[in-house]
């Protein structure tokens, strides 16, 4: 049996050491926000924190985690950046078919954990892990500004509270 | 973005029974034929139909359900159930907003339904059956969706005004209530929905005069925003099922290939692993989660009975279809005039890739078989298509079966398809319990059906000021049509999907001969529709070819699609708009950074992109900017048309810059995001989108972007380099720094024409 801190909450799981976080939390604690798009690494679909830092759950043996704390979407609106962060999202409307979004907003809020207000280079540095399909990173880099200054971003289309809108 | 309403619309009422005219174009061109041939095709209605009893009954029978997509329970709730399906392309929050705008409620005061497998039901004007593509959903609904909120609305208005005993006409509608403005009384919707439910259905019906709308051309947020940024929402591979096992299956990596034998000794022995299945191509090792099943899968030692195709390779594919290009058989699609004896002649050849969907969830399927029932938890883009699938595999009969639709994680025409969801079938009716059937990405890029590769040659007559006198046409490649709905194939066997924007093109050329050469691929190797569909092949060719025209023209590319549109003001404002927009020839440019222009008319919209690469000494290309100007007539959601815009492109882009799927020994060679690249943030420029408003009929948007991008793109690499691209995707080799190439780009700028002569 191993112990996992997840979400603030001790799981104890009876899985093969080198079975990788992903399909630890979705197939057996249940978290499904946690995506699953390459299994390798290169989609970004899976990023999760482990003690605030961005990591990829499918390549992660659950046997190398150890005490540390991890973090999944289904939790990260509980943190300052975060919080920003899907704030931001929303403001934004960045989503669309959704998918990656839990991974995009995961790398999203360890950036601006780790860096406040990030520079165009640092924004691609941070989130070029993250591919979408649907194409939003034009929206994805105009919400981690907006959350980052709190000031409005030029392409910004969206009404955010009219009567009528959706909340 | 507002929506512009200066010209007042018709107030009058409308009749239910008459027939809508429709902005067709792209895909839904071949079903309007379909319709025209007299083969009866199933759609929407505003009113009541035959199996909506049913279908509310099994909805809970909520006290009014007037027509498929609206459900008020007494307690004021308000669900709507969508027709289409919701991949991402903002559909659930469009058709939201035309059926509240109509109905009186916000967006704030809604709930979203998936609906059930019903071509009856939820059938698209456009295509005849319960169908998410072809860019049609919104061009199909924008008027039907209206009235069945208005019926709603109607029915609601009577209960109230009949309670009340006054005029109808004098009530009013608002977020859910109706008013009697004269004596200041209101009542909740759900107070009278079990009145209204009791009423007949309207003949006739009020749409909101345009200026008067209050959702409809305003940016709102989309309705499944807030659960989708929480990761809350589900999608196929969320779904759990009591009981549940998960099967990681793999399929004969060649086309038409067997199963041989599987020794599953190895396998059977792993912790978690449950089950090896076994179908007439696949194997599939079932395990406790996905990870038992596909280390058991990876034990199996798997003999394949390769098959026919087992020696296949891109090349061949490629030399079949040249040869079949210059020699074969072709349909003419249209032919105008005919072509002038004297004048220069101008021809070209181009090659387009096969291309792969990968949709970022890979595709998955939750059945549970017993002896009298099905249940199958699917994301698809065909629900009635699985239906019948499953009926057919299980043996059930239809009222035994239930889907249950699913948030896509991506669509892109992949999940038109029913292959995933039968493979599931035959799994699953194999075993006892509820089966999640997961294909992993190496499985879902290996068994694409992927975009058809085209050969097209293109030939032109220049008069003697460069302008078109004749063009023609010959495209040669598989039809996806032809298989998918053969029904729809048009005269001589024509698969329209396959000439869409070319048969018309924007510009004022006074002949033309399109033909059309059918060149099937291998039995097995199976195409699929892609996003932007044939529209998305031939505006790569056309656009191209038009810039080709410029440059021997010696005019300037945006000069010379201004000459041609004088009779097509619709296109040439989108054009003059993103020419405006971006600065074009306002200044120069440094060495080696050039803006490429392409316009089309797909999916009923007028699109013009122009896009600003730069091009590295050592032929890398950088997008630094695009502009895209578009009119899809009325704008229902501003965002999500921005939004569909900057991804189609996008998508677009990606696939130009990168994609292709190639064959080797009979089998797909790419298996992932490693070797089937995607277009990342880091590479993405920023893109405008500017559009004009109008009042016309809603063009379709979700392919609109893909379709204008690899031609805008090349086009700005051919100015930047001097070199053409007549393949897709980018080679760079062709592109590495040779000063030679740049003398024979016109540029707008003289600073440029100074490069160019350099």
């Amino acid at each position: 049996m191993l112990s996992l801190s997840v979400n603030g909450e001790s799981h104890s799981v009876d899985v093969p050491a080198d079975m990788p976080l992903l399909w630890v939390l979705r197939d057996v604690i249940g978290l499904m926000g946690t995506k699953f798009g390459c299994g390798i690494a290169q989609c970004g679909a899976c990023t999760v924190h482990l003690d605030g830092q961005p990591v990829r759950a499918c390549v992660l043996p659950v046997g190398s985690i150890g005490s540390k704390a991890i973090t999944t979407i289904e939790a990260i609106g509980d943190t300052p950046s975060g919080q920003k962060v899907q704030q931001a999202w929303l403001d934004v409307d960045v989503v669309q078919c959704g998918y990656c979004q839990s991974g995009q907003i995961m790398s999203a809020a360890a950036l601006l954990k780790r860096s406040p207000n990030p520079s165009d280079a640092e924004i691609d540095a941070a989130m070029s892990g993250n591919i979408c399909r649907c194409g939003t990173y034009v929206r994805i880099r105009a919400a981690i500004k907006q959350a980052a200054t709190g000031k409005l971003e030029i392409l910004q289309t969206i009404v955010t509270s009219p009567e009528g809108a959706a909340s | 973005m507002k929506l512009k309403t200066g010209r007042p619309q018709t107030t009058d009422q409308i009749d239910l029974n008459r027939r809508h005219a429709i902005q067709s174009g792209g895909l839904a061109i071949a079903f309007l034929w379909l319709g025209g041939s007299g083969i009866a095709s199933a759609a929407i209605n505003a009113r009541r139909q035959p199996g909506d009893a049913a279908a509310a009954l099994a909805d809970g029978n909520p006290a009014f359900a007037p027509n498929a997509f609206i459900r008020i329970g007494t307690d004021g709730t308000v669900r709507l159930v969508m027709p289409t399906v919701e991949m991402g392309q903002a559909i659930y929050t469009g058709s939201s907003m035309l059926l509240a705008e109509e109905l009186g409620v916000g967006l704030d005061q809604i709930s979203v339904e998936h609906s059930p497998p019903s071509d009856d039901l939820y059938g698209m004007p456009l295509l005849g059956g319960q169908i998410t593509g072809g860019s049609t959903s919104t061009r199909g609904t924008w008027q039907v969706l209206r009235e069945a909120g208005a019926v709603a609305r109607t029915l609601l208005v009577t209960a109230a005004a009949t309670q009340w005993h006054v005029d109808p006409s004098t009530c009013t509608v608002d977020r859910g209530m109706v008013h009697h403005i004269p004596s200041g009384r209101s009542v909740g919707f759900g107070a009278v929905a079990s009145a209204a439910g009791q009423l007949p259905m309207p003949d006739k019906v009020q749409l909101t005069d345009p200026k008067d709308f209050k959702l409809i051309g305003k940016p709102l947020r989309r309705v499944d925003s807030a659960d989708k940024i929480k990761g809350a929402t589900q999608f196929g591979l969320d779904v759990r099922v009591p009981g549940m096992k998960i099967a990681v299956v793999k399929a004969c990596p060649t086309f038409d290939g067997k199963l041989a034998s599987v020794d599953d000794k190895a396998a059977r022995a792993m912790p978690g692993v449950v089950d090896v299945i076994r179908i007439a191509d696949a194997v599939a090792v079932v395990g406790d989660h996905f990870w038992a099943a596909k280390q058991g899968l990876e034990a199996l030692v798997i003999k394949w009975d390769r098959g026919e195709n087992a020696n296949l390779t891109t090349q061949q594919l490629r030399d079949a279809l040249a040869e079949s290009a210059l020699n074969g058989k072709s349909i003419v699609a249209r032919e105008v005039g005919s072509r002038p004896a004297d004048g220069k002649t101008v021809e070209s050849v181009y090659q387009l890739p096969m291309l792969a969907h990968a949709t970022m969830e890979p595709l998955n399927a939750t059945i549970f078989v017993t002896s009298d029932k099905c249940e199958i938890w699917v994301g698809t883009q065909v629900p009635a298509r699985v239906l019948d699938a499953a009926a057919k595999i299980t043996g059930l009969s239809k009222d035994k079966i239930i889907v249950h639709n699913q948030y896509l994680g991506g669509g892109f025409g992949r999940r038109l398809e029913t292959d995933s969801v039968e493979q599931a079938l035959a799994l699953a009716k194999q075993v006892s319990y509820p089966l999640k059937v997961v294909w992993t990405r190496e499985e879902d890029i290996r068994h694409d059906r992927v975009r058809p590769m085209y050969h097209d040659r293109i030939s032109a007559v220049l008069d003697a000021n460069g302008r078109p006198a004749w063009y023609g046409y010959r495209t040669s490649g598989g039809t996806v049509l032809g298989r998918w709905a053969p029904m729809a194939m048009g005269k001589d066997g024509l698969d329209s999907d396959a000439v869409e924007c070319v048969v018309e093109v924007p510009y004022e050329i006074p002949n033309l001969k399109v033909e059309w050469i059918r060149h099937d691929m291998p039995p097995g190797l199976i195409v699929g529709w892609w996003r932007g569909v044939g529209s998305t092949h031939n505006l790569f060719v056309v656009e191209s070819f038009m810039d080709e025209l410029a440059h021997h023209a010696g005019k300037d590319p945006l000069e010379y699609r201004r000459a041609l549109l004088q009779k097509n003001p619709r296109t040439l404002a989108v054009l003059n708009l993103a020419a405006e927009k971006i600065g074009w020839g306002a200044q120069p440019l440094p060495a080696r950074v050039a803006r490429g222009i392409a316009l089309g008319e797909p999916f009923g919209s007028r699109v013009c992109a122009i896009v600003e690469a730069e091009v590295t000494p050592q032929g890398e290309v950088r997008l630094r900017r695009a502009v895209v100007a578009l009119d899809c007539g009325i704008g229902v959601n501003p965002s999500s048309i921005e939004a569909q815009i900057q991804g189609g492109l996008l998508f677009g882009l990606s696939a130009a810059l990168y994609s292709e799927i190639t064959i080797k020994d009979g089998a797909i060679e790419q298996s992932n995001f490693n070797d089937y690249r995607n277009l990342r943030i880091n590479e993405t420029p920023l893109i405008e989108v500017h559009r004009i408003e109008n009042n016309e009929a809603p063009g379709g948007l979700g392919e609109v972007g893909t379709a204008i991008a690899a031609p805008a793109l090349a086009n700005a690499i051919f100015a930047a380099t001097g070199v053409r691209l007549y393949k897709l995707p980018v080679d760079r080799n062709l592109l590495v720094q040779d000063a030679n190439a740049l003398k024979h780009v016109v540029s707008a700028t003289a600073a440029d024409q100074g490069r160019s002569d350099a």
